[in-house]
């Protein structure tokens, strides 16, 4: 293991966590961490192709927490997506505002977590995973937990709506601990809004717990701007029975790293991940999967989709960890890329790791371009060339897109990718 | 199936046919690794001055480099100070023709079913035997050199054509490249040199027989093969080792240079010893094997059959500069009982429309763990290049492991890359077919499993997939309970 131990960015933030008072025993731990192994260098397997300690280096002048902003209804109305039905929960530069969030009524609860015990944090995302999760636990201010109860169908989406805006680049640390209970299903959707055009470094830990026979449903998209740098950890245990399926899409940013972890504690269980990286400029999006396998009968699908124009860069690296319990597993894996521009590049690195023998796993990984036939089949019967492209990046894009399962959220994310690609549909 | 249950049934009685030595009288170098030892063995083979500088310069790269510890597998180190790095069958003079070899010598390949001498005609392949650390001979070399073709062992090539071997030596294997390819550059011993002249198809099988034989010895060869312009060659390899408590190192080299038109194939049955049931022995197999099309439409393909080794730790790999360049890998490796293996390939495309082809099959039983690694890069100037990529693995019981860890890296966006990978057992289906057939269950494992593996064994030359298939039943053996 490579260290930066005696980097800029990890005695900043070592010298930082002294001042806050809460989470003595997290923030010990967390920075015990960090200063042992520091951010990851591009030397490092998990983070070979992401050289994001640099990028922060040379982007990010102050580690510090970032302070809350200020926003108006007016604003957070405007990135509500049309036909929004459910439960709004803002994040002011990372933490809970609750003057901007409203509720219908659901019954589940919402808890601020500002202050010790709250024993969990950190059972599910284990901060020696990832120095990321660490630094997040060394430096967070606050989170939130939401619990949802024995037998609740939570029936409109929770929508966590992200607020960011850093003005001397500092660091926006949200943390999510969620827990859903035996036999509940709910939907959680996420957007990130970026307020303005400076540089910042947003760094979250996701926890979820999906008890026995519960059903949940995570979309995400993001599509901050230009120039921020996004970490996020984001780590499921899945019990028995129980089905989980995360969507994610993402648009934009300088260089964003998503880490996505799901383990399939029991038998019977299901976790899906589905994502799509549509690119241009000079963005860098990273995506990280894991699956992890310990008991028998459990079934997982991967389906990511890249598209890549300009000079940008995708990274896939999913890995499908099978233990020797884990007979009868069934496990999938596809990840597909597009290339639009000579100097657009894909790293892709799809992993198999097995170590039960009655198991079927298979991952397929393709890297090419648009089908000259098909193309001009289209052009043949009338489409422009740019139209006819824009069609058949779209049905790419479309198998993705399909598994977002809200109605409202879907389209407000088609019409996204749409704009991106131009055409007419 | 009359035959297929002689090749069972000559099998089961014994665990490793090839685990037998022999006691000659050795001229061995002292344990310990140092300059003085480099000059020795350099001073030993009387080698000019150029090459001893080349070895030192690839010590004192050495000394600086790390042992890579990324590969997915698991060993107690090696103490390469306690090994020697030079034993060779003493032979009161240098034999100028096989006539001349010791006897003795030649029985050991008599006994490993290698005959050195002329009947082997009859098969049309010219072998290079390697013993330890020094080639005692090579067939065929005078009508071989008719048709301009060189084939000797290295430290002949070093004396007789030293334009060549300074040429190419470390062109594709740089000394820098790798832990044991430096270590291999600073003490290498002896190895096969292969020369194919503009134009000339190589008329038979070229093939190389490594053994080792003495004990606390790493063997350390070097193998380069040049194919001129618009030739053509097909080589072999094949290698056993004593059965011995104690691990052995075996950290060879291998080079090869296509120019333009040219193609070579390059085939391996790699069986040495692999260690006993308990895991105890078992020789380290870390290979460095490269070739680069450095011409156009030139074309390597590598096929690999890796059935022995304790720890194996090798990936032939393609380096396609030249347009049109094309580049194969055909493996199958199987694990059994401790054996761990990590293995695969690297392809480089470089050149405009250049193409790779990977089949990998991999087979775990027992306790072993099975990788697959590999690396697909397209660089930027690799218009419309093309790679099909397929690794398959096959479990047989639960407390063996398989793993894939496919790079692949894309910086141009006409070319088009596909992998694909499945992992799968036996299925109780295809055994009770089988059963029902009267075919009874460990002969339809070994049906099943070279069914499974036929794509690759159908690209080695035809003696050697006889030999590959007894060898993937030999080692599957008693897997299925």
């Amino acid at each position: 293991m490579t260290t930066l131990t005696k980097n800029k960015i990890t005695d900043q933030i070592l010298e930082l966590h002294q001042s806050l008072n809460n989470f003595k025993d997290l923030r010990t731990n967390g920075a015990a961490i960090l200063e042992q192994k520091g951010l990851p260098a591009l030397k490092e397997e998990e983070y070979k192709f992401t050289a994001i300690t640099k990028k922060l280096d040379q982007n990010i002048s102050n580690f510090g927490p970032a302070h809350t902003v200020q926003l108006n209804a007016e604003l957070v109305n405007e990135h509500l997506f049309e036909g929004f039905d459910g439960d709004l929960i803002v994040f002011n530069n990372g933490i809970y505002s609750p003057e901007f969030s409203h509720f219908s009524g659901q019954d589940y609860t919402i808890a601020v977590l500002d202050q010790e015990p709250q024993e969990s944090l950190g059972t599910i995302a284990k901060m020696e995973k990832d120095p990321f999760v660490a630094l997040n636990s060394t430096t967070f201010r606050s989170g939130i937990a939401i619990h949802v109860g024995r037998n609740k169908q939570i029936e409109k989406p929770i929508f966590f709506l992200f607020f960011n805006q850093a003005h001397n680049g500092e660091v926006i640390s949200p943390r999510l601990f969620i827990q859903i209970e035996d036999n509940a299903e709910v939907t959680f959707l996420e957007n990130t809004v970026s307020l303005d055009e400076n540089p910042y470094f947003s760094n979250m830990v996701t926890e979820i717990k999906v008890a026995q026979n519960a059903h949940v449903h995570y979309s995400r998209l993001q599509a901050e701007h230009r120039r921020a740098i996004v970490v996020n950890n984001f780590e499921t245990d899945i019990h028995r029975d129980a089905t989980f399926t995360s969507s994610l899409v993402s648009l934009s940013g300088d260089m964003v790293r998503n880490n996505l972890s799901l383990n399939l504690l029991d038998s019977g269980c299901e976790g899906n991940m589905y994502g799509l990286y549509l690119l241009n400029g000079k963005t860098h999006v990273d995506n990280h999967t894991n699956v992890d396998h310990t008991k028998p009968h459990a079934e997982s699908n991967e389906l990511y989709k890249g598209i890549l124009a300009d000079k940008s860069r995708g990274v896939f690296n999913g890995k499908i960890f099978v233990r020797q319990d884990a007979q009868k597993t069934n496990a999938f894996q596809q990840n597909n890329n597009i290339l639009l521009s000579e100097d657009a590049t894909v790293n892709t690195k799809p992993q198999l790791e097995i170590w039960a023998d009655d198991v079927k796993c298979s991952h397929g990984c393709t890297t090419g371009q648009l089908d000259e036939e098909a193309l001009f089949y289209l052009q043949a019967r009338g489409l422009g060339k740019e139209q006819a492209k824009g069609l058949l990046l779209y049905a790419f894009a479309g198998e993705v897109l399909d598994k977002i399962s809200n109605d409202g959220f879907r389209a407000f994310v088609t019409q996204k990718v749409q704009e991106r690609l131009g055409g007419s549909y | 199936m009359s035959k297929d249950n002689q090749i069972l049934e000559e099998f089961t009685s014994k665990e490793y046919e090839h685990g037998w030595s022999v006691n000659y009288e050795a001229d061995e170098a002292p344990a310990g690794l140092n300059e003085d030892i480099i000059r020795w063995i350099s001073s030993k083979k009387e080698e000019p001055e150029w090459l001893l500088e080349w070895r030192l310069k690839a010590f004192r790269t050495w000394l600086d480099m790390k042992e890579p510890e990324w590969a997915n597998v698991k060993y107690p180190k090696v103490d390469l100070q306690a090994l020697k790095y030079y034993s060779a069958p003493k032979q009161k003079n240098k034999p100028k023709s096989l006539d001349e070899v010791d006897p003795e010598l030649l029985q050991i390949y008599e006994r490993l079913g290698i005959s050195l001498n002329e009947q082997k005609k009859l098969q049309g392949i010219a072998v290079d035997a390697v013993l330890d650390s020094v080639s005692v001979g090579t067939t065929f070399k005078e009508s071989l050199s008719k048709l301009g073709i060189i084939f000797c062992s290295f430290s002949e090539a070093v004396q007789e054509h030293p334009e060549l071997v300074q040429k190419y030596l470390g062109s594709v294997v740089p000394i820098s490249d790798n832990y044991y390819a430096a270590l291999n550059s600073a003490v290498f011993s002896d190895g096969s040199f292969c020369y194919i002249p503009k134009g000339v198809r190589c008329p038979m099988e070229l093939s190389t027989y490594f053994r080792i034989n003495a004990a606390n010895t790493g063997q350390f060869e070097r193998t380069l093969i040049v194919a001129e312009e618009g030739s053509y060659v097909s080589y072999l390899e094949g290698c056993t080792a004593p059965q011995r408590d104690e691990n052995q190192l075996h950290a060879a080299v291998v080079e090869i240079y296509a120019e333009k038109n040219s193609e070579v194939k390059y085939s391996t049955v790699q069986n040495w010893f692999p260690g006993d049931k308990d895991g105890k022995g078992g020789i380290y197999n870390f290979v460095t094997k490269r070739g680069i099309c450095a011409g156009d439409y030139s074309k390597i393909s590598w096929t690999q059959v890796e059935t022995g080794s304790a720890v194996t730790w090798k990936y032939p790999s393609c380096i396609l500069k030249g347009d049109y360049s094309v580049g194969e890998f055909y493996s199958v490796a199987v694990t059994n009982n401790y054996q761990q293996a990590d293995t695969g390939t690297k392809m480089i495309h470089i050149g405009k429309n250049t193409k790779s082809r990977i089949v990998s099959k991999g087979i775990s039983a027992g306790y072993s763990q099975n990788s697959y690694r590999g690396q697909v890069q397209v660089m930027k100037r690799a218009v419309n290049s093309r790679n099909f990529s397929q690794c398959d693995s096959l479990l047989m019981g639960d407390k063996c492991g398989a793993h894939t860890f496919p790079y692949i890296d894309i910086q141009n966006s006409s070319a088009k890359v596909e992998h694909e990978a499945t992992t799968s057992k036996i299925g109780e289906d295809q055994i009770f077919y089988c059963n029902q057939r009267g075919i009874d269950t460990e002969d339809a494992v070994a049906l099943i499993v070279n069914g499974y593996a036929k794509e690759v064994l159908n690209q080695l030359p035809m003696e050697f997939a006889v030999e590959a298939q007894k060898l993937l039943a030999l080692t599957l053996e008693g897997s299925v309970g």
